[in-house]
This record gives C-alpha cells, structure tokens and sequence, in this order.
C-alpha cells in the first residue's frame, strides 16, 4: 500500500509528499521489517530499478513474504523530478541534514519525518549512485564506528567491495549516520554512475536484498548466491588519483578490473591541440574500483580509486 | 599597494582560474580581509573593492602604518561569480567547506589549501560571509565560539552586535573556525545584504575595518569614532516560522524595534491572494534577521528576533 509520510504544502498549488510503498503478507506477518531507502540525491537514479525489481519480485511471489517490506524510491521526489542532487530551492544536500530538527525549516522537517517512519525497522538499505562524474563498482560503505554490526550484513548483500572507512565529521548528518545511532542498523550502498541505470548492478543488489531479506526471515528460503566482497578496513589500502592538469579525460580502463604498477588508465587530452596532456597511470597494484566518467575535469578533480591489494577482479 | 597573484588553476575551456590579492605596507602580517567566496555574494565584493579603494587613498595621504601589512583578497571564487553561481562551477562544492583544504585533493579542497597557506599566518582575520538563507540582517560580527575567540577585540569594530555561534560539525571547514584553530583572530562582518549592493551597508562595514585598523595600530591617525556592541548567543534568537507556505509579504525591515503582538508579515494564497496566516512578534524585540524572497515554504525561521 502506498502512503505518505511526509506532506508539506509548496507556496503554489502544490504539496510535496515522500511516499513509501509498504508490502506484508496477507496474514500481517512476523513484524520483521526491511527499509529500502533511495532517491536522496536526485541525480542519482540506480536505486529506481532496485526498488522496481524489489516490488516486481515481491508481486510475483506473494506466498515468500513472511515480514513487512518498505520501498521509500524517493525520499527527495522535488530533485529526482527536476534532475537536482540537492533539494531544488535551497541548494541543499539533503544528506547532510539528518536527523532534522522537527520544528526546523522544511527540509529538516521531512528529515524528522523520514527518520521517524523508519524507526523499527530490522535493517535499513540507502541505495546510492556515486555521482554523475564517477562509477562505482557495487559496494558497501560503513562508518567504523558502526563496523562491528554491519560488516556480517554487508557481506551478504551481494556487492563487490565493502569500505569500512574512518569517522568523519561530515557524515555526522547523514541519514545512515543518524539511523545507526538511533539503533536501526542501516548499509549504505554505492554502484553504478549519476543519471543513468545499470541493470546487472539492479539485479545483482535486488538478490543480496532477498538474500538479507531471507536473514532477517522476511523472505522465504530459496537457493541465492551471493559474492564474497572484499573487505577494506585499512585507509592505506585506498588510493586516490586526482587530475593533476585541467582537460578532458578519457579512461581507458573500466571499473573493476585489475591494473598494474604503471599501468595507463585514462589520459587528460588537450582537444585544441591534439596533444596529450598527462598520462594517468596506476601507481600501484590493485583494483579499479573507481573511475572517472564525466570526462570534463579541472586540476583535482578525482580521476580513480584503487584498492591496493592482491585480489581478483 | 601591490596586486598580486594568490592562486591559480590554469584551465582548457576558459581563461585560467585566477585570485588575486591587494597588500598594503609590509612587515608584521597583522590583518587578512577576504571578500566574496561563493558566485552569488555580490555585496560581500563590492564592499571589499570599496575597501581596496578607500585603503589606496589612505595610503597615498600616508595614513597606513608601512610596518603593518594588510592582505585583501576581494574574491576567492571569480569563475562562479562571471557564470551567476553560488559555488564551484563542475562540481557545486562549497570552498567554505573545505578549509583547510589538501594540496593533492579535489579541487575546491586545493583551492582553499593554497588561499590558506598564503592567510594562516595573519595575527587578524576578516571574512565577509552570507548566510544560508536568503535575506538581510541586522548588520553584526559573527565569531565561532571554539574557545579561541576574542570577543574584546570584536568589540573594535564597533558594529552593534557580536553573535557568539557555537559550532556544529559541518563548521569545522570553514575559513572562520580554521583560522581560529591556527591562531588567527578571526571575525566574520554581515552586511545587510547578499545578492543586492546596499551601498550604505557597504560605507558601514568599511567604517568599522578603519575603526578596527585604528585599534590594531594600523592606521596613523582617527578618522572614526568608536560604538558599543551588544554581545549575544545565536541561541537566544527567536525564529518566527510560518505554518503554510505562500506568498511572503513583510511589514517590518531588519533592524526596526518591535513589540510583542505586533504584525510582522502576511503570507497570502499564492493563487487567490487572499491573507493565510498573519505572523505577529511573540516578543518585543529587533529584528535581526528577515527573509527576503517573495514565496515562502511552510516552517521557514522568516524573522528571527533578538529580544
């Protein structure tokens, strides 16, 4: 059933509302429940076939739910509409406006809202894009602080990479932040790229959400594999490669395979001239997990994220 | 007074990314001035270049100190601001989150690590600011209460108030805090406004750097005459937030003294004009700050009043 959680009233003729679409079986179910959150920054789009294969899956196979399944595909509707990542009108990232204050503005209103309803819930997914300037290949990203609670869940929700990364004052507002201090272990997932969809990455995050549904007995037993991630807790493992020249970059290498010491991974071209600029070479053995697919950059922009170690692709 | 080149990124598509700086005498490094650093804060510039203005006249007649040195940088961000946008032109980063910044990250963060190298060792630091929300305030210093703060010496600039913020996660980046963190006096001055030039506003601001520099040994002789502030926390604020959203219409102005009851502003149908709600002042108080957009969202801190 599809309801709102949060309606606000626009200044003209119009009302802002945050629906989610909740599915328990006929007989109510066990009272285990699943959050699938998406649609925070509204350029980022992969979460939408998540949750149309989600609910897809749950229609066809009514008789395999045994708990509560919440699918919240648009928790920033305005942006998503309007191809903002922030929230349009305020210039706003909304995630870094959690948990909200519930007599704030309306931006940290629906906040309040949006954490409030997710109270409850067994385990929490935030299904994130990247952005439109990089491809991720399908991961797990986890604040140290909650690592003890989240690594086990993240191995099963079929990704590729689980990044347990440091405490950052930043990430304090998030919505995954927020949730997982108030106890509802929440994962945040990043694959693909901004603005567009990937369906493998669809299918292969719907089945790690069947297999964590399954854990969490909301979802009958059936025969899902799943990838073993790796997992990185070390920070020194991470490799970041900005541009060290302003042009226009073309990668050479896709996301998620192995690259050598030296190896080139794109190169900064100079369209005026035909020349190129830089050269972008590995400095280091290890996994692409990361490149750059806005081919426009300026001096910094990041270019490539390599996790060096001894892995397979 | 010499211009010089603060920072560069040199670009493909458009001319090179280029700050420059204004310096006055030389020696002690005792004040940094830095103007606008987001696209769309028109008034924090112009009140700068008046400033580089009436300093290459007071240097001329003599009246800087030449042991003092003074840095003014009138914009961090010129590219946003010759394109109408708030903050950086790829990637909508905030160089005022990115203080102190990294040599080898992204490019806002290099941006705000090679401005910040060139400032971090002035004894005194002054930024010109805008707030998140649109809308004018009651001219103030703002200081980041981190423990470093120098409240008396706020006191010089002889502004009417001093809002003492204390600071929540997202303000460990900006220039403020991290100037303070590195020893530097740091004070953010508000004008009235952002997006439009308030000349009077501009001369204010202008007046109370001359009367700062006066205290600090920087100008020869008094050309102003000192004022008291009030001295406040952001917490006592009151906010008067309307319950819908519609066409905002004001019956007050920042700065103007109220009285509990009294009318503040109307917020009309946006479609039928008629009056929705009428927002009153729940205490006698100044009005610090105003909204100053014509469409309001429901819940938005419109006034805030200083009782």
């Amino acid at each position: 059933m599809i309801t709102s959680i949060a309606s606000v009233p626009l200044p003209v003729d119009e009302t802002l509302e945050i629906k989610k679409n909740r599915f328990v079986p006929e007989d109510g179910g066990n009272g285990r429940r699943i959050s699938i959150v998406t649609g925070i920054h509204g350029d980022e789009l992969e979460g939408q076939l998540v949750c149309y294969e989600v609910a897809r899956k749950i229609r066809e196979n009514p008789q395999k739910l045994l708990g509560t399944v919440d699918l919240y595909p648009a928790l920033n509707p305005l942006g998503i509409d309007s191809i903002t990542r922030g929230i349009p009108g305020f210039d706003l990232d909304m995630n870094r406006i959690f948990p909200g204050v519930p007599d704030g503005a309306m931006t940290e209103y629906l906040a309040t809202r949006i954490v409030k309803d997710l109270v409850g819930s067994d385990l929490c997914l935030d299904i994130h894009a990247s952005n439109i300037y990089l491809t991720e290949l399908p991961q797990i990203r986890i604040n140290e602080l909650h690592k003890e609670t989240l690594v086990p869940l993240a191995k099963e929700a079929n990704v590729d990479f689980v990044w347990v990364h440091g405490a950052n004052t930043v990430l304090e507002s998030t919505l995954a932040h927020s949730m997982n201090s108030l106890g509802v272990p929440t994962l945040v997932a990043e694959m693909g790229v901004g603005m567009r969809l990937t369906p493998e990455y669809a299918k292969q995050l719907t089945d790690g959400i069947f297999r964590l549904m399954q854990r969490l007995h909301i979802w009958e037993k059936e025969e899902i594999q799943v990838k073993e991630p790796i997992i990185s807790e070390n920070p020194d493992e991470i490799c970041y490669m900005n541009a060290p020249v302003s042009g226009l970059f073309l990668k050479k290498k896709k996301h998620g395979v192995i690259v050598e010491k030296g190896e080139e991974i794109g190169a900064i071209l100079n369209p005026y001239t035909g020349e190129i600029m830089e050269s972008i070479t590995a400095p280091s053995k290890g996994l692409l997990f990361t490149i750059r697919e806005y081919p426009v950059v300026d001096e910094g922009s990041l270019l490539a994220r390599i996790l060096k170690r001894e892995v397979e692709a | 007074m010499e211009k010089e080149l603060i920072y560069k990124i040199p670009s493909i598509y458009r001319d090179d990314f280029r700050i420059h700086g204004y310096r006055f005498g030389s020696g002690e490094k005792t004040l940094c001035i830095i103007g606008s650093m987001r696209g769309n804060e028109y008034q924090q510039i112009y009140t700068c270049s008046q400033l580089v203005k009436t300093l290459k006249k007071l240097e001329q007649e003599g009246k800087l100190c030449e042991e003092k040195e003074v840095l003014v940088i009138p914009s961090l961000n010129p590219c946003s601001m010759n394109i109408e946008k708030r903050f950086w032109p790829t990637d909508n980063t905030d160089i005022n989150r990115m203080f102190p910044g990294y040599t080898l990250g992204e490019t806002t963060q290099r941006i705000a690590a090679g401005v910040f190298e060139k400032i971090s060792a002035y004894k005194n630091g002054i930024q010109f600011p805008s707030f998140y929300m649109p809308g004018k305030f009651c001219p103030h210093v703002r200081m980041m209460k981190t423990g470093y703060e120098n409240v008396e010496k706020a006191r010089q600039f002889g502004l009417p108030y001093i809002v003492l913020k204390v600071p929540k996660p997202y303000d460990t980046t900006t220039l403020n805090y991290n100037w303070q963190v590195w020893e530097t006096d740091a004070f953010s001055l508000y004008g009235t406004s952002t997006e439009q030039l308030d000349e009077e506003s501009a001369q204010e601001i202008i007046r109370c750097i001359l009367r700062f520099m006066e205290g600090n040994g920087i100008l020869k002789e008094e050309v102003t005459t000192p004022l008291e502030s009030k001295v406040f926390s952001d917490r006592e604020m009151v906010s008067v937030r309307p319950h819908k959203s519609g066409i905002y219409k004001s019956m007050v102005s920042v700065q103007e003294r109220v009285i509990k009851g009294q009318l503040l502003a109307y917020i009309l149908d946006a479609c039928e004009g008629e009056i929705i709600e009428e927002l009153r002042a729940p205490v006698d108080g100044v009005v610090f700050f105003e909204h100053d957009k014509p469409l309001v969202y429901a819940n938005t801190a419109v006034i805030k009043l200083l009782p």
